[in-house]
Protein backbone atom coordinates (compact mmCIF):
# COMPACT_ATOMS: atom_id res chain seq x y z
CA UNK A 1 0.00 0.00 0.00
CA UNK A 2 1.65 3.35 -1.28
CA UNK A 3 2.73 5.74 2.20
CA UNK A 4 4.53 9.17 2.30
CA UNK A 5 6.56 10.45 5.05
CA UNK A 6 6.68 13.69 6.62
CA UNK A 7 8.69 15.07 9.12
CA UNK A 8 7.55 18.35 11.45
CA UNK A 9 9.54 21.35 10.94
CA UNK A 10 9.13 24.25 13.08
CA UNK A 11 6.14 25.11 15.72
CA UNK A 12 6.89 28.28 15.79
CA UNK A 13 8.94 31.80 14.54
CA UNK A 14 11.87 31.26 17.04
CA UNK A 15 12.06 27.51 17.29
CA UNK A 16 14.72 25.26 16.11
CA UNK A 17 15.44 23.73 12.99
CA UNK A 18 18.44 21.57 13.68
CA UNK A 19 16.31 18.68 14.96
CA UNK A 20 15.21 18.63 11.13
CA UNK A 21 18.61 17.66 9.93
CA UNK A 22 17.74 14.38 11.74
CA UNK A 23 14.91 13.73 9.93
CA UNK A 24 16.27 14.56 6.81
CA UNK A 25 19.09 12.54 7.36
CA UNK A 26 18.07 9.29 8.76
CA UNK A 27 13.97 9.72 8.70
CA UNK A 28 13.58 8.36 5.54
CA UNK A 29 11.43 11.36 4.84
CA UNK A 30 9.63 13.25 1.71
CA UNK A 31 8.82 16.16 3.03
CA UNK A 32 9.27 18.58 5.43
CA UNK A 33 6.38 20.65 6.89
CA UNK A 34 6.69 23.66 8.82
CA UNK A 35 4.47 25.98 10.84
CA UNK A 36 5.88 29.35 11.44
CA UNK A 37 2.94 31.15 12.67
CA UNK A 38 1.64 31.00 16.52
CA UNK A 39 -1.92 33.16 16.88
CA UNK A 40 -0.20 36.62 17.24
CA UNK A 41 3.02 36.07 15.20
CA UNK A 42 0.73 38.20 12.46
CA UNK A 43 0.90 41.18 14.64
CA UNK A 44 4.98 41.09 14.60
CA UNK A 45 4.97 40.27 11.18
CA UNK A 46 2.60 43.45 10.41
CA UNK A 47 5.09 45.59 12.72
CA UNK A 48 8.14 44.87 10.37
CA UNK A 49 5.68 45.31 7.12
CA UNK A 50 4.79 48.41 8.63
CA UNK A 51 8.85 49.59 9.11
CA UNK A 52 9.85 48.36 5.47
CA UNK A 53 7.41 47.00 2.75
CA UNK A 54 9.76 44.25 2.06
CA UNK A 55 8.93 42.52 5.00
CA UNK A 56 6.35 40.99 6.83
CA UNK A 57 7.53 36.73 6.59
CA UNK A 58 9.10 35.13 9.03
CA UNK A 59 12.94 35.99 8.78
CA UNK A 60 14.05 32.44 10.06
CA UNK A 61 12.97 31.25 6.02
CA UNK A 62 16.65 31.64 4.57
CA UNK A 63 19.12 30.89 7.40
CA UNK A 64 16.91 27.81 8.13
CA UNK A 65 16.95 26.72 4.47
CA UNK A 66 20.32 27.65 4.11
CA UNK A 67 21.11 24.87 6.39
CA UNK A 68 18.68 22.39 5.31
CA UNK A 69 18.49 22.12 1.38
CA UNK A 70 21.83 21.27 1.14
CA UNK A 71 20.74 18.20 3.02
CA UNK A 72 17.45 18.04 1.29
CA UNK A 73 18.12 18.33 -2.24
CA UNK A 74 20.02 15.43 -3.01
CA UNK A 75 17.02 13.44 -1.43
CA UNK A 76 14.16 15.42 -3.26
CA UNK A 77 12.46 16.49 0.06
CA UNK A 78 10.01 19.02 -0.74
CA UNK A 79 9.47 21.48 1.99
CA UNK A 80 6.08 23.40 2.82
CA UNK A 81 6.01 26.47 4.83
CA UNK A 82 3.70 29.27 6.38
CA UNK A 83 6.78 31.18 6.54
CA UNK A 84 5.29 33.61 3.88
CA UNK A 85 3.27 35.21 7.11
CA UNK A 86 1.44 38.30 5.68
CA UNK A 87 4.05 39.16 2.87
CA UNK A 88 4.76 35.39 0.99
CA UNK A 89 5.84 37.34 -2.07
CA UNK A 90 8.14 39.01 0.13
CA UNK A 91 9.37 35.31 1.24
CA UNK A 92 9.81 34.12 -2.08
CA UNK A 93 11.81 36.92 -3.39
CA UNK A 94 14.58 36.52 -0.67
CA UNK A 95 14.28 32.93 -1.28
CA UNK A 96 15.05 33.17 -4.95
CA UNK A 97 18.13 35.43 -3.92
CA UNK A 98 19.24 32.45 -1.38
CA UNK A 99 18.43 29.77 -4.33
CA UNK A 100 20.79 31.80 -6.63
CA UNK A 101 23.78 31.13 -4.37
CA UNK A 102 22.72 27.52 -4.50
CA UNK A 103 23.28 27.15 -8.15
CA UNK A 104 19.82 24.80 -8.38
CA UNK A 105 16.89 24.76 -10.17
CA UNK A 106 13.92 24.76 -8.39
CA UNK A 107 10.00 25.13 -8.40
CA UNK A 108 8.33 27.57 -5.88
CA UNK A 109 5.04 27.99 -5.24
CA UNK A 110 3.13 30.82 -3.60
CA UNK A 111 -0.50 30.50 -2.03
CA UNK A 112 -2.20 34.15 -1.67
CA UNK A 113 -5.40 35.45 -0.55
CA UNK A 114 -5.46 34.33 3.73
CA UNK A 115 -5.33 38.26 4.25
CA UNK A 116 -8.30 40.14 4.12
CA UNK A 117 -7.62 42.97 6.42
CA UNK A 118 -7.96 45.37 2.61
CA UNK A 119 -11.35 43.19 2.34
CA UNK A 120 -13.39 44.18 5.39
CA UNK A 121 -15.99 47.12 4.19
CA UNK A 122 -16.20 44.65 1.39
CA UNK A 123 -17.03 41.29 3.26
CA UNK A 124 -19.46 43.61 5.53
CA UNK A 125 -21.03 44.57 2.58
CA UNK A 126 -21.43 41.36 1.63
CA UNK A 127 -23.23 40.99 5.02
CA UNK A 128 -20.53 39.01 6.96
CA UNK A 129 -21.27 40.88 9.98
CA UNK A 130 -17.16 39.74 11.08
CA UNK A 131 -19.31 40.30 15.14
CA UNK A 132 -16.15 38.38 17.13
CA UNK A 133 -17.61 34.37 17.26
CA UNK A 134 -17.23 34.25 21.11
CA UNK A 135 -19.02 37.27 22.86
CA UNK A 136 -20.93 38.34 19.80
CA UNK A 137 -19.41 42.17 20.11
CA UNK A 138 -19.75 44.29 17.11
CA UNK A 139 -16.13 44.58 15.30
CA UNK A 140 -16.58 48.69 15.09
CA UNK A 141 -15.19 48.56 18.62
CA UNK A 142 -11.82 47.87 17.54
CA UNK A 143 -11.98 48.49 13.60
CA UNK A 144 -9.53 51.51 13.58
CA UNK A 145 -6.74 49.32 15.41
CA UNK A 146 -6.65 46.63 13.66
CA UNK A 147 -3.56 45.04 12.42
CA UNK A 148 -3.95 42.45 10.64
CA UNK A 149 -7.12 39.95 9.79
CA UNK A 150 -5.81 36.68 7.95
CA UNK A 151 -8.68 33.31 7.42
CA UNK A 152 -7.59 30.20 8.29
CA UNK A 153 -6.97 28.26 4.77
CA UNK A 154 -7.13 24.98 4.20
CA UNK A 155 -4.79 22.37 2.24
CA UNK A 156 -6.24 22.70 -1.26
CA UNK A 157 -3.89 25.66 -2.81
CA UNK A 158 -1.34 23.79 -1.32
CA UNK A 159 -2.22 20.56 -3.08
CA UNK A 160 -2.50 22.55 -6.17
CA UNK A 161 1.08 23.65 -5.87
CA UNK A 162 2.05 20.20 -5.05
CA UNK A 163 0.29 19.22 -8.10
CA UNK A 164 1.99 21.64 -9.97
CA UNK A 165 5.08 19.75 -9.25
CA UNK A 166 6.71 22.79 -6.83
CA UNK A 167 9.58 21.72 -4.66
CA UNK A 168 8.81 24.14 -2.31
CA UNK A 169 5.45 25.64 -0.99
CA UNK A 170 5.07 29.26 0.79
CA UNK A 171 1.69 30.51 2.41
CA UNK A 172 0.22 32.91 4.78
CA UNK A 173 -2.16 31.69 7.05
CA UNK A 174 -3.25 28.15 6.89
CA UNK A 175 -4.24 25.94 9.25
CA UNK A 176 -1.53 24.17 10.69
CA UNK A 177 -2.26 20.83 10.08
CA UNK A 178 -3.16 22.11 6.40
CA UNK A 179 0.36 22.10 5.76
CA UNK A 180 0.49 18.67 6.62
CA UNK A 181 -2.58 17.22 5.28
CA UNK A 182 -1.57 18.97 1.57
CA UNK A 183 1.26 15.98 1.00
CA UNK A 184 -1.16 13.61 1.99
CA UNK A 185 -3.88 14.42 -0.25
CA UNK A 186 -1.17 14.72 -3.37
CA UNK A 187 0.97 11.29 -2.59
CA UNK A 188 -2.39 9.37 -1.61
CA UNK A 189 -4.78 10.42 -3.86
CA UNK A 190 -7.62 11.20 -1.25
CA UNK A 191 -10.64 13.02 -2.05
CA UNK A 192 -12.44 15.76 -0.80
CA UNK A 193 -14.95 14.41 0.54
CA UNK A 194 -12.92 10.83 1.94
CA UNK A 195 -14.16 12.77 5.32
CA UNK A 196 -11.96 9.94 7.79
CA UNK A 197 -9.31 9.89 5.70
CA UNK A 198 -9.20 13.51 6.10
CA UNK A 199 -9.86 13.30 9.20
CA UNK A 200 -7.17 10.95 9.85
CA UNK A 201 -4.61 13.55 8.10
CA UNK A 202 -5.45 16.09 10.25
CA UNK A 203 -4.82 14.55 13.63
CA UNK A 204 -1.40 13.41 12.17
CA UNK A 205 -0.74 17.25 11.52
CA UNK A 206 -2.29 18.05 14.50
CA UNK A 207 0.29 15.55 16.10
CA UNK A 208 3.33 17.03 14.57
CA UNK A 209 2.40 21.26 14.14
CA UNK A 210 4.16 21.36 17.27
CA UNK A 211 7.46 19.86 16.63
CA UNK A 212 9.28 18.65 19.81
CA UNK A 213 5.87 18.60 22.05
CA UNK A 214 4.73 15.38 20.33
CA UNK A 215 8.39 13.61 21.02
CA UNK A 216 8.24 14.37 24.75
CA UNK A 217 9.02 18.34 25.45
CA UNK A 218 6.78 20.01 27.39
CA UNK A 219 5.42 16.70 29.02
CA UNK A 220 3.58 17.08 32.11
CA UNK A 221 3.84 13.29 32.72
CA UNK A 222 7.06 11.77 33.99
CA UNK A 223 9.50 14.52 32.44
CA UNK A 224 12.82 13.00 34.51
CA UNK A 225 11.92 9.82 32.00
CA UNK A 226 12.17 11.46 28.70
CA UNK A 227 16.01 10.73 27.76
CA UNK A 228 18.34 13.59 26.12
CA UNK A 229 15.75 16.55 25.45
CA UNK A 230 19.32 18.73 24.47
CA UNK A 231 19.35 15.91 21.02
CA UNK A 232 15.34 15.84 20.65
CA UNK A 233 14.05 13.80 17.69
CA UNK A 234 11.02 16.42 15.77
CA UNK A 235 8.10 14.02 15.10
CA UNK A 236 7.71 12.13 11.83
CA UNK A 237 4.70 10.90 10.24
CA UNK A 238 4.04 7.79 7.73
CA UNK A 239 0.59 7.87 6.32
CA UNK A 240 -1.02 5.26 4.07
CA UNK A 241 -3.61 5.53 1.46
CA UNK A 242 -6.29 3.82 3.78
CA UNK A 243 -5.45 6.99 6.12
CA UNK A 244 -3.76 4.69 9.24
CA UNK A 245 -0.57 6.65 10.19
CA UNK A 246 2.22 5.94 12.50
CA UNK A 247 4.12 8.35 14.43
CA UNK A 248 7.80 8.20 15.08
CA UNK A 249 10.93 10.20 14.91
CA UNK A 250 14.71 9.63 13.62
CA UNK A 251 17.06 6.87 14.80
CA UNK A 252 19.15 8.45 17.52
CA UNK A 253 17.84 11.09 18.28
CA UNK A 254 16.25 12.39 22.01
CA UNK A 255 12.88 12.46 23.25
CA UNK A 256 10.45 10.18 23.29
CA UNK A 257 7.47 9.06 21.57
CA UNK A 258 4.66 7.00 23.32
CA UNK A 259 0.86 6.48 24.20
CA UNK A 260 1.51 9.27 26.44
CA UNK A 261 3.86 12.00 25.01
CA UNK A 262 0.97 11.67 22.21
CA UNK A 263 -2.10 11.86 23.37
CA UNK A 264 -0.94 15.21 25.45
CA UNK A 265 -0.52 16.75 22.29
CA UNK A 266 -3.17 15.24 20.86
CA UNK A 267 -5.49 17.41 22.95
CA UNK A 268 -3.46 19.94 23.02
CA UNK A 269 -5.31 24.27 22.39
CA UNK A 270 -8.47 21.59 21.15
CA UNK A 271 -11.57 22.66 22.43
CA UNK A 272 -14.54 19.96 21.62
CA UNK A 273 -12.53 16.76 20.44
CA UNK A 274 -15.65 15.39 18.93
CA UNK A 275 -15.67 18.53 16.68
CA UNK A 276 -12.29 19.56 16.15
CA UNK A 277 -13.28 21.81 13.20
CA UNK A 278 -10.58 22.21 10.54
CA UNK A 279 -11.53 23.74 6.73
CA UNK A 280 -11.21 20.69 5.31
CA UNK A 281 -12.88 18.60 7.89
CA UNK A 282 -15.10 18.18 11.19
CA UNK A 283 -12.69 15.76 12.80
CA UNK A 284 -13.89 13.43 15.62
CA UNK A 285 -10.89 12.42 17.79
CA UNK A 286 -13.15 10.34 20.15
CA UNK A 287 -12.89 7.12 17.77
CA UNK A 288 -9.17 7.05 17.05
CA UNK A 289 -7.00 4.72 18.77
CA UNK A 290 -3.33 5.39 19.71
CA UNK A 291 -1.73 2.07 19.88
CA UNK A 292 2.44 1.81 20.69
CA UNK A 293 3.65 -0.61 18.16
CA UNK A 294 7.26 -0.44 19.21
CA UNK A 295 10.05 1.83 20.76
CA UNK A 296 9.12 5.28 19.19
CA UNK A 297 6.51 3.81 17.32
CA UNK A 298 2.51 5.00 17.64
CA UNK A 299 -0.09 3.66 15.67
CA UNK A 300 -2.85 6.06 14.35
CA UNK A 301 -6.14 4.60 13.63
CA UNK A 302 -10.10 5.04 13.76
CA UNK A 303 -10.23 9.44 13.42
CA UNK A 304 -13.37 9.69 12.27
CA UNK A 305 -14.95 13.34 9.80
CA UNK A 306 -17.91 14.76 8.77
CA UNK A 307 -18.50 17.28 6.09
CA UNK A 308 -16.40 20.10 5.97
CA UNK A 309 -18.04 23.45 8.15
CA UNK A 310 -19.31 25.83 6.10
CA UNK A 311 -17.31 28.96 7.71
CA UNK A 312 -13.67 29.87 7.61
CA UNK A 313 -12.08 30.85 10.91
CA UNK A 314 -10.39 34.69 10.47
CA UNK A 315 -8.30 36.11 13.37
CA UNK A 316 -7.58 39.72 13.56
CA UNK A 317 -5.39 41.06 15.81
CA UNK A 318 -5.43 44.90 16.89
CA UNK A 319 -3.76 47.15 19.25
CA UNK A 320 -5.00 47.10 22.83
CA UNK A 321 -2.46 49.30 24.57
CA UNK A 322 0.58 49.00 26.62
CA UNK A 323 1.97 47.27 28.91
CA UNK A 324 4.84 48.81 31.68
CA UNK A 325 6.24 46.82 34.35
CA UNK A 326 8.84 46.52 37.07
CA UNK A 327 10.70 44.24 38.29
CA UNK A 328 12.70 44.40 41.61
CA UNK A 329 14.34 41.66 44.50
CA UNK A 330 14.39 41.35 47.81
CA UNK A 331 16.11 38.78 49.93
CA UNK A 332 15.42 36.46 53.49
CA UNK A 333 14.97 37.27 56.13
CA UNK A 334 11.65 38.29 55.71
CA UNK A 335 11.97 38.47 51.62
CA UNK A 336 7.84 38.56 51.01
CA UNK A 337 7.31 41.39 53.47
CA UNK A 338 9.90 44.00 52.04
CA UNK A 339 8.40 43.06 48.75
CA UNK A 340 4.58 43.91 49.63
CA UNK A 341 6.30 47.19 51.49
CA UNK A 342 7.80 47.72 47.70
CA UNK A 343 4.14 47.26 46.16
CA UNK A 344 2.60 49.74 48.63
CA UNK A 345 5.22 52.70 48.00
CA UNK A 346 5.03 51.98 44.12
CA UNK A 347 1.01 52.05 44.40
CA UNK A 348 1.24 55.63 46.93
CA UNK A 349 3.63 57.03 44.17
CA UNK A 350 1.36 56.40 40.81
CA UNK A 351 -0.91 57.87 42.65
CA UNK A 352 1.04 60.89 43.59
CA UNK A 353 2.11 60.93 39.89
CA UNK A 354 -1.09 60.77 38.21
CA UNK A 355 -0.65 57.25 36.70
CA UNK A 356 -3.54 56.55 34.42
CA UNK A 357 -3.98 52.55 34.69
CA UNK A 358 -6.87 50.80 34.14
CA UNK A 359 -5.48 47.91 35.76
CA UNK A 360 -2.48 47.23 38.01
CA UNK A 361 -1.17 43.50 38.58
CA UNK A 362 1.31 42.56 41.21
CA UNK A 363 3.08 39.28 41.24
CA UNK A 364 5.47 38.06 44.06
CA UNK A 365 7.94 35.83 41.36
CA UNK A 366 9.21 32.69 43.70
CA UNK A 367 5.71 32.42 45.67
CA UNK A 368 2.76 33.33 43.31
CA UNK A 369 3.49 34.92 40.05
CA UNK A 370 2.40 31.96 38.22
CA UNK A 371 -0.04 30.31 40.98
CA UNK A 372 -1.48 32.93 41.33
CA UNK A 373 -4.83 32.80 44.53
CA UNK A 374 -3.88 28.60 44.04
CA UNK A 375 0.01 29.51 45.52
CA UNK A 376 0.89 27.50 48.94
CA UNK A 377 1.31 29.59 51.69
CA UNK A 378 3.31 27.02 54.07
CA UNK A 379 6.44 28.73 53.32
CA UNK A 380 5.43 32.62 52.33
CA UNK A 381 7.10 33.31 55.70
CA UNK A 382 10.29 31.94 55.27
CA UNK A 383 11.28 32.66 51.26
CA UNK A 384 14.63 32.78 50.08
CA UNK A 385 14.32 35.48 47.51
CA UNK A 386 11.43 37.06 45.94
CA UNK A 387 10.99 39.66 43.03
CA UNK A 388 7.90 42.28 42.84
CA UNK A 389 6.50 42.43 39.60
CA UNK A 390 4.04 44.86 39.26
CA UNK A 391 2.55 45.19 35.45
CA UNK A 392 0.20 48.19 34.34
CA UNK A 393 -2.68 48.05 31.84
CA UNK A 394 -2.26 52.19 30.02
CA UNK A 395 -3.97 53.43 26.74
CA UNK A 396 -0.50 54.68 25.69
CA UNK A 397 3.29 54.03 25.75
CA UNK A 398 4.21 57.54 27.60
CA UNK A 399 1.77 56.36 30.34
CA UNK A 400 2.95 53.07 30.86
CA UNK A 401 6.48 54.04 30.79
CA UNK A 402 5.53 56.60 34.17
CA UNK A 403 5.96 53.06 36.16
CA UNK A 404 9.78 51.81 35.42
CA UNK A 405 10.90 55.78 36.53
CA UNK A 406 8.86 54.53 40.12
CA UNK A 407 10.95 52.35 41.10
CA UNK A 408 14.74 52.84 40.68
CA UNK A 409 14.91 55.20 43.92
CA UNK A 410 13.27 52.43 46.01
CA UNK A 411 17.16 50.57 46.09
CA UNK A 412 18.03 54.08 47.83
CA UNK A 413 14.76 54.96 49.92
CA UNK A 414 12.87 51.70 50.48
CA UNK A 415 13.47 48.61 52.34
CA UNK A 416 16.85 46.65 52.01
CA UNK A 417 16.45 45.08 48.65
CA UNK A 418 18.95 42.96 46.41
CA UNK A 419 18.55 45.05 43.06
CA UNK A 420 16.02 44.89 40.25
CA UNK A 421 15.79 42.92 37.30
CA UNK A 422 15.90 43.64 33.28
CA UNK A 423 16.91 47.45 34.23
CA UNK A 424 14.38 49.49 33.01
CA UNK A 425 12.02 47.72 30.87
CA UNK A 426 10.19 49.07 27.68
CA UNK A 427 6.53 49.28 27.75
CA UNK A 428 5.33 46.25 25.25
CA UNK A 429 2.26 47.15 22.75
CA UNK A 430 -0.43 44.82 23.95
CA UNK A 431 -2.69 43.40 21.47
CA UNK A 432 -6.12 42.11 21.21
CA UNK A 433 -6.94 38.92 19.38
CA UNK A 434 -10.47 39.06 17.48
CA UNK A 435 -11.39 35.49 16.28
CA UNK A 436 -14.92 35.53 13.58
CA UNK A 437 -16.25 33.99 10.93
CA UNK A 438 -17.00 33.84 7.30
CA UNK A 439 -18.70 32.16 4.54
CA UNK A 440 -16.29 29.49 2.88
CA UNK A 441 -16.79 30.86 -0.68
CA UNK A 442 -16.19 34.90 -0.03
CA UNK A 443 -12.82 33.69 1.13
CA UNK A 444 -11.47 30.88 -1.16
CA UNK A 445 -12.40 33.35 -4.50
CA UNK A 446 -9.69 35.30 -3.62
CA UNK A 447 -7.12 32.30 -3.66
CA UNK A 448 -4.26 32.27 -5.31
CA UNK A 449 -1.52 29.62 -6.48
CA UNK A 450 1.74 30.35 -8.50
CA UNK A 451 4.03 28.01 -9.56
CA UNK A 452 7.08 29.10 -10.79
CA UNK A 453 10.97 27.26 -11.45
CA UNK A 454 13.61 29.64 -10.20
CA UNK A 455 17.20 29.53 -10.19
CA UNK A 456 19.85 28.75 -12.24
CA UNK B 1 -9.05 9.37 51.60
CA UNK B 2 -8.18 12.35 50.28
CA UNK B 3 -5.61 12.46 47.14
CA UNK B 4 -4.46 15.08 45.29
CA UNK B 5 -4.39 14.95 40.91
CA UNK B 6 -0.95 15.77 41.10
CA UNK B 7 -0.55 11.52 42.01
CA UNK B 8 -3.41 10.68 39.93
CA UNK B 9 -3.07 11.87 36.32
CA UNK B 10 -0.77 14.11 34.34
CA UNK B 11 -2.07 17.23 32.41
CA UNK B 12 -1.53 19.83 29.64
CA UNK B 13 -2.67 23.17 28.86
CA UNK B 14 -3.01 25.75 25.80
CA UNK B 15 -4.27 28.61 25.08
CA UNK B 16 -6.34 30.05 22.02
CA UNK B 17 -7.81 33.92 22.37
CA UNK B 18 -8.79 34.52 26.20
CA UNK B 19 -9.93 30.67 26.19
CA UNK B 20 -7.68 28.17 27.71
CA UNK B 21 -7.81 24.61 27.60
CA UNK B 22 -6.48 21.85 30.28
CA UNK B 23 -6.50 18.06 29.11
CA UNK B 24 -6.09 15.84 32.27
CA UNK B 25 -4.58 12.01 31.28
CA UNK B 26 -5.49 9.37 33.78
CA UNK B 27 -3.04 6.32 33.64
CA UNK B 28 -5.82 3.16 33.62
CA UNK B 29 -9.22 2.57 32.71
CA UNK B 30 -9.84 2.97 37.29
CA UNK B 31 -8.39 6.32 37.48
CA UNK B 32 -10.27 7.74 34.70
CA UNK B 33 -13.30 6.54 36.12
CA UNK B 34 -12.45 8.15 39.16
CA UNK B 35 -11.74 11.43 37.34
CA UNK B 36 -15.18 11.41 35.85
CA UNK B 37 -16.55 11.07 38.90
CA UNK B 38 -14.66 13.61 41.15
CA UNK B 39 -13.44 16.44 38.59
CA UNK B 40 -16.44 17.97 37.39
CA UNK B 41 -16.65 20.97 35.59
CA UNK B 42 -18.08 23.13 38.78
CA UNK B 43 -15.32 22.41 40.77
CA UNK B 44 -12.62 22.48 38.67
CA UNK B 45 -15.00 26.73 38.03
CA UNK B 46 -14.20 26.63 41.79
CA UNK B 47 -10.85 25.59 41.95
CA UNK B 48 -9.61 28.15 39.66
CA UNK B 49 -12.00 31.10 41.58
CA UNK B 50 -9.93 34.33 40.82
CA UNK B 51 -8.09 33.22 38.23
CA UNK B 52 -10.90 32.40 35.80
CA UNK B 53 -13.62 34.32 35.18
CA UNK B 54 -15.94 32.57 32.53
CA UNK B 55 -17.23 28.99 32.53
CA UNK B 56 -16.03 25.68 32.53
CA UNK B 57 -16.66 22.85 29.97
CA UNK B 58 -15.84 19.82 30.33
CA UNK B 59 -15.52 17.00 27.45
CA UNK B 60 -14.99 13.49 27.65
CA UNK B 61 -12.64 11.05 25.77
CA UNK B 62 -11.99 7.98 27.06
CA UNK B 63 -10.20 6.81 24.27
CA UNK B 64 -6.88 7.98 25.36
CA UNK B 65 -8.39 8.46 28.54
CA UNK B 66 -8.87 11.89 29.18
CA UNK B 67 -11.13 14.74 30.58
CA UNK B 68 -10.79 17.90 28.47
CA UNK B 69 -11.63 21.13 30.10
CA UNK B 70 -12.47 24.20 28.28
CA UNK B 71 -11.80 27.52 30.71
CA UNK B 72 -13.10 30.52 29.04
CA UNK B 73 -12.27 33.91 30.52
CA UNK B 74 -9.09 32.26 32.22
CA UNK B 75 -6.45 34.06 30.11
CA UNK B 76 -6.23 38.07 31.33
CA UNK B 77 -7.81 39.10 27.97
CA UNK B 78 -5.68 36.76 25.85
CA UNK B 79 -1.67 35.91 25.93
CA UNK B 80 -1.16 38.65 24.29
CA UNK B 81 -3.38 41.46 25.95
CA UNK B 82 -2.04 39.65 29.38
CA UNK B 83 -0.15 41.33 32.03
CA UNK B 84 0.73 38.00 34.07
CA UNK B 85 3.59 36.38 33.99
CA UNK B 86 2.24 33.27 32.66
CA UNK B 87 0.83 35.24 29.72
CA UNK B 88 -0.25 31.75 27.97
CA UNK B 89 -1.48 30.00 31.02
CA UNK B 90 1.05 27.45 30.62
CA UNK B 91 1.07 26.41 34.18
CA UNK B 92 -3.07 26.37 34.69
CA UNK B 93 -2.37 22.23 33.59
CA UNK B 94 0.06 21.99 36.84
CA UNK B 95 -2.04 23.94 39.27
CA UNK B 96 -5.13 22.11 38.21
CA UNK B 97 -2.87 18.94 39.58
CA UNK B 98 -3.25 20.51 43.00
CA UNK B 99 -6.75 19.79 43.08
CA UNK B 100 -7.61 17.22 45.82
CA UNK B 101 -10.16 14.49 45.52
CA UNK B 102 -11.94 11.87 47.23
CA UNK B 103 -9.88 8.13 46.03
CA UNK B 104 -12.18 4.89 47.08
Amino acid sequence: MKSVRIAGGLGFYGDSWQPIKASIERGNVQYVASDHLAELTLAILQKDRQRDPNLGYTRDLVPMLTELLPLALPMGIKFILNAGGLNPMAAREVLLTALKKFGVKLKVGVVLGDSVLERLDELQAMGVSLAHMDTGEDIATVRRHLLFASAYLGARPLVEALDAGADIVLTGRVADAALFLAPMIHELGWQWDDWDKLAQGMVVGHLLECSGQATGGNFGGDWRSIPDLANIGYPIAEVWENGEAVITKAPGTGGRVNFDTLREQLLYEVHDPSHYLTPEVDVDMTTLHMEEIGPDQVRITGATGRPAPAMLKIVAGYEDGYMGQAIIGYAWPDALAKAYLAAQIIQQQMKRVGLKAEETLIEYMGYNSISGPLADPTHAKDLNEVYLRIAVRCADKREAAKLGRLVPPLGLSGPPFIGGAGGMIEPRGLLGIWPTLAPRAVIEEYIRVSVEEVGS
Amino acid sequence: MKVQLMKLAHARSGDKGDKANIALFAPDQAAYDLLVREVTPERVRAHFEGIVTGKVERFEVPNVLALNFVLHGALNGGASRSLRSDALGKSLSSALLRMEVEAV
